[in-house]
C-alpha cells in the first residue's frame, strides 16, 4: 500500500522459544535470494543461529560499544551525588570509594553528567559485534552479544541503526527476533513494518502467542501468524487469530525430515515440496501489499 | 536446618524441553520441592502444574517519569538529557512517552521547576499458588513489553526460597528462560546446580556453549540432559563428546516419540502419559538430588 517505503521490514517473532523462528527466517530469506537481493538480520543477539545455515564468507566484524561510567578517584570528592541519582543500583557510594557494576548500568549518563567535578567520564565498553556475511544475493547481518553482557537491547538498537545506515536499498529485510515478550522483543520488532509470529499448535504455543499478540497490540503493530508443526491444536490458534484480527499466513507441516534438516544446519529448499511451503508463505506475505 | 538446594533448568536455545523436564521433576519431587517459574516473559509451568493463584502481588520493576504540565516552564532540559528519546515536544508542550521511558530519573534531576516526578510503574504480577501435587509454586506474569525481567526472576526465586524454608522442603526447582540475558543471569545467581536441557541440533549446541559460559561466571555446576536424542544420532554424538570434554555430568538421553506430542497437546507432563519416561525421569531426578548433596 505504502509506495513511499523503499524497503519492507519483516520481523519474525514468537513468544515461546523453539517454535521455528530461525527455520522460517533462514528459509524465507534464502527463497527470496533466488530472485532478488535480501537482507537477513539476526536480532536474537543472545543466541544467534542464522549463520549456522549459510556457508557465506564473514566479510566484516563491526565491534559494538556501549557507554558506561568509569570512576576517576583523583577527581572525585566523594560527594555521593552519583549514587543518589542512579536509579538502577549500578553506582554505589562505599564511603571511601565509588563502586560501579556495569551489568546494572542502563547507560543514562545521569551520574556522569551530574557529577560536579567530572569524576565519572563515560567510556566505551565492548558489548558485542555485528558480523557481516556475504552469501551472494543474501546479506546476513548477525548481532552477537558478549556472554558477560545481560542487556541485549542496546546491541539490538545498534544493529537496527546499521541496517538503516547501509542497507535501506534492499527491499526485503527479515529480522529474526528473540523469544519472549519483554523489552528485547520490543526493541527488535518496533522498527519493523510487520511482525510474523511463529507458533505451534499446543497449549504452550497458544499461551505464548496470546501474550505476544497482547504485547504487539500495545505498539499497534500489524501482524500475522504461521503455525509450525501443524497438527491437532490448530483450531484454537485459528480461532484466536480470527477473533483478534490477526492474519493467518500459512502452515509448516509436522515432519521429522524438516526437524532433521534443521538439526544438521541445513535449509529446506533443496526439496521441492518443502520449497513449495516456503513459497506459499512468501506469496501470502506479498499479498499483504506492505 | 539444611541449606535449600536450588536447581535451575536452562538451555540457551528455546524449545529444547526445559519446561517438560522441570515440570516432570516437580511432579516427581512432590512436596520435597517448591517450584519457581523463572521464564517470566513466556511462563508455561502453570499450564502443566495447574496453580490456584492463591496469592497475588503487584510487581513494580522500575519507575516512570510523570510530567506535571502546570509547573512545566517549557525549558526543554528534560528532552536534552534523555538518552532514550522518551520526551516528546509537540503542540507547544512536552510530554513523556511512557513506553520509551527507561525510568532513570535523569530528567527529574535537571528539571528546574520540579515538574517531573518518578513514580513506580507496574510491570507485572507475582503469584504464589498451591499446585496439583500438593506443593507450592511461585510464578509471575510480566506486563507486555516490560523491562527488568531479571528483577522479577529474583523476586520469584526469593519467594520460592522463603516458602521452602518455611515448610521445610529441601529443593527449589526453577524453570529458566531461554537466552543468556538478565532473566537467565538472575536465575543462575545463587543456584546450586544448573540442569542444561539440550537437543541434537547445531543451533542447540551453539546456544548451550554460550549459556555454559554464563553458568561458569556464576560458579554454578552444570549437568546435561540430551532431549530428543534420536532425531539426529550424529549430532547427539557430537554433543556427548563436547560435554565429556568439558567434564559436564551427562544425566540422561530422552527419546522423542509420539507420547511427547500427546502430552504437549493435553498440557500434561511427559511422565503423566508414558510410564517408561516416568521411570527415566525419576532416575534422572534421583541423580540430580545425589549431586546436589555434594555442592
Amino acid at each position: 500500500m505504502n509506495s513511499s517505503k523503499s524497503c519492507i521490514k519483516l520481523a519474525i517473532a514468537s513468544g515461546k522459544g523453539g517454535t521455528g523462528k530461525t527455520l522460517l527466517s533462514t528459509n524465507l530469506a534464502a527463497l527470496i535470494a533466488e530472485s532478488q537481493n535480501v537482507l537477513l538480520v539476526d536480532l536474537d543477539v543472545e543466541e544467534p543461529n542464522d549463520s549456522i545455515f549459510f556457508q557465506g564468507k564473514l566479510k566484516a566484524v563491526l565491534p559494538q560499544h556501549k557507554m558506561i561510567p568509569e570512576w576517576d578517584s583523583e577527581k572525585c570528592t566523594l560527594c555521593g551525588l552519583c549514587a543518589k541519582v542512579c536509579n538502577f543500583g549500578a553506582v554505589v557510594d562505599l564511603g571511601t570509594s565509588i563502586s560501579i557494576t556495569p551489568p546494572l548500568c542502563h547507560n543514562c549518563y545521569a551520574c556522569s553528567e551530574l557529577c560536579p567535578v567530572d569524576a565519572l567520564p563515560m567510556v566505551e565498553s565492548h558489548m558485542g559485534d555485528i558480523n557481516l556475511f556475504d552469501n551472494g544475493k543474501l546479506t546476513l547481518l548477525e548481532g552477537r552479544l558478549n556472554t558477560n553482557e545481560e542487556h541485549s537491547v542496546p546491541l539490538i538498537e545498534k544493529v537496527h541503526k546499521e541496517v538503516e545506515k547501509n542497507y535501506s536499498h534492499i527491499k526485503y529485510q527479515i529480522f529474526d527476533s528473540p523469544p519472549g515478550t519483554s523489552c528485547p522483543v520490543v526493541a527488535a520488532t518496533s522498527k519493523c513494518h510487520y511482525v510474523i509470529l511463529v507458533t505451534e499448535p499446543t497449549p504452550f504455543g497458544l499461551n505464548d502467542l496470546v501474550m505476544a499478540v497482547e504485547m504487539l497490540k500495545v505498539y499497534d503493530k500489524p501482524m500475522g501468524v504461521i503455525i509450525n508443526r501443524d497438527g491437532a491444536g490448530n483450531e484454537k490458534i485459528e480461532e484466536f487469530c480470527e477473533k483478534e484480527g490477526v492474519d493467518m499466513l500459512g502452515k509448516i507441516p509436522y515432519d521429522m525430515e524438516i526437524a532433521r534438516a534443521y538439526s544438521r544446519g541445513e535449509l529446506l529448499l533443496g526439496n521441492g515440496s518443502y520449497k513449495a511451503i516456503i513459497s506459499n508463505i512468501f506469496n501470502a506475505i506479498e499479498k499483504l501489499h506492505l | 536446618m539444611k541449606k535449600i538446594k536450588e536447581i535451575v533448568v536452562l538451555s540457551g536455545k528455546g524449545g529444547t524441553g526445559k519446561t517438560s523436564v522441570a515440570a516432570s521433576f516437580a511432579l516427581i519431587a512432590g512436596k520435597d520441592a517448591i517450584i519457581a517459574d523463572c521464564d517470566v516473559d513466556a511462563a508455561n509451568m502453570h499450564l502443566v502444574l495447574k496453580p490456584n493463584f492463591a496469592h497475588s502481588q503487584v510487581y513494580c520493576g522500575g519507575d516512570v517519569a510523570v510530567l506535571n504540565q502546570d509547573s512545566c516552564t517549557l525549558c526543554g532540559k528534560c528532552k536534552e538529557v534523555c538518552r532514550f528519546d522518551a520526551v516528546d515536544f509537540s503542540n507547544g508542550r512536552y510530554t513523556i512517552k511512557d513506553l520509551d521511558c527507561e525510568g532513570c530519573g535523569y530528567c527529574s534531576h535537571v528539571c528546574p521547576s520540579g515538574a517531573i516526578t518518578m513514580v513506580e510503574r507496574k510491570s507485572g504480577d507475582l503469584f504464589i499458588s498451591h499446585i496439583k501435587n500438593g506443593s507450592q509454586m511461585v510464578h509471575a506474569k510480566l506486563s507486555p513489553g516490560a523491562e527488568n525481567s531479571g528483577k522479577l526472576v529474583a523476586q520469584v526465586k526469593t519467594n520460592a526460597g522463603r516458602i521452602a524454608g518455611e515448610v521445610g522442603c529441601e529443593y527449589v526447582i526453577a524453570d529458566g528462560a531461554p537466552g543468556i540475558g538478565c532473566p537467565v543471569a538472575s536465575s543462575l545467581s545463587g543456584a546450586s546446580l544448573a540442569v542444561m536441557v539440550t537437543e541434537p541440533t547445531k543451533s542447540a549446541l551453539h546456544d548451550l556453549k554460550r549459556v555454559l559460559t554464563v553458568a561458569k561466571r556464576f560458579n554454578v555446576r552444570p549437568l546435561c540432559i540430551i532431549n530428543k536424542y534420536n532425531i539426529n544420532s550424529d549430532q547427539t554424538a557430537v554433543i556427548k563428546e563436547f560435554i565429556e570434554k568439558e567434564g559436564i555430568t551427562h544425566l540422561a538421553d530422552i527419546p522423542f516419540d509420539s507420547s511427547f506430542v500427546k502430552a504437549m497437546g493435553q498440557a500434561k507432563s511427559i511422565i503423566e502419559v508414558d510410564s517408561k519416561m516416568k521411570a527415566l525421569l525419576e532416575e534422572t531426578w534421583g541423580k540430580v538430588k545425589e549431586i546436589a548433596q555434594t555442592v
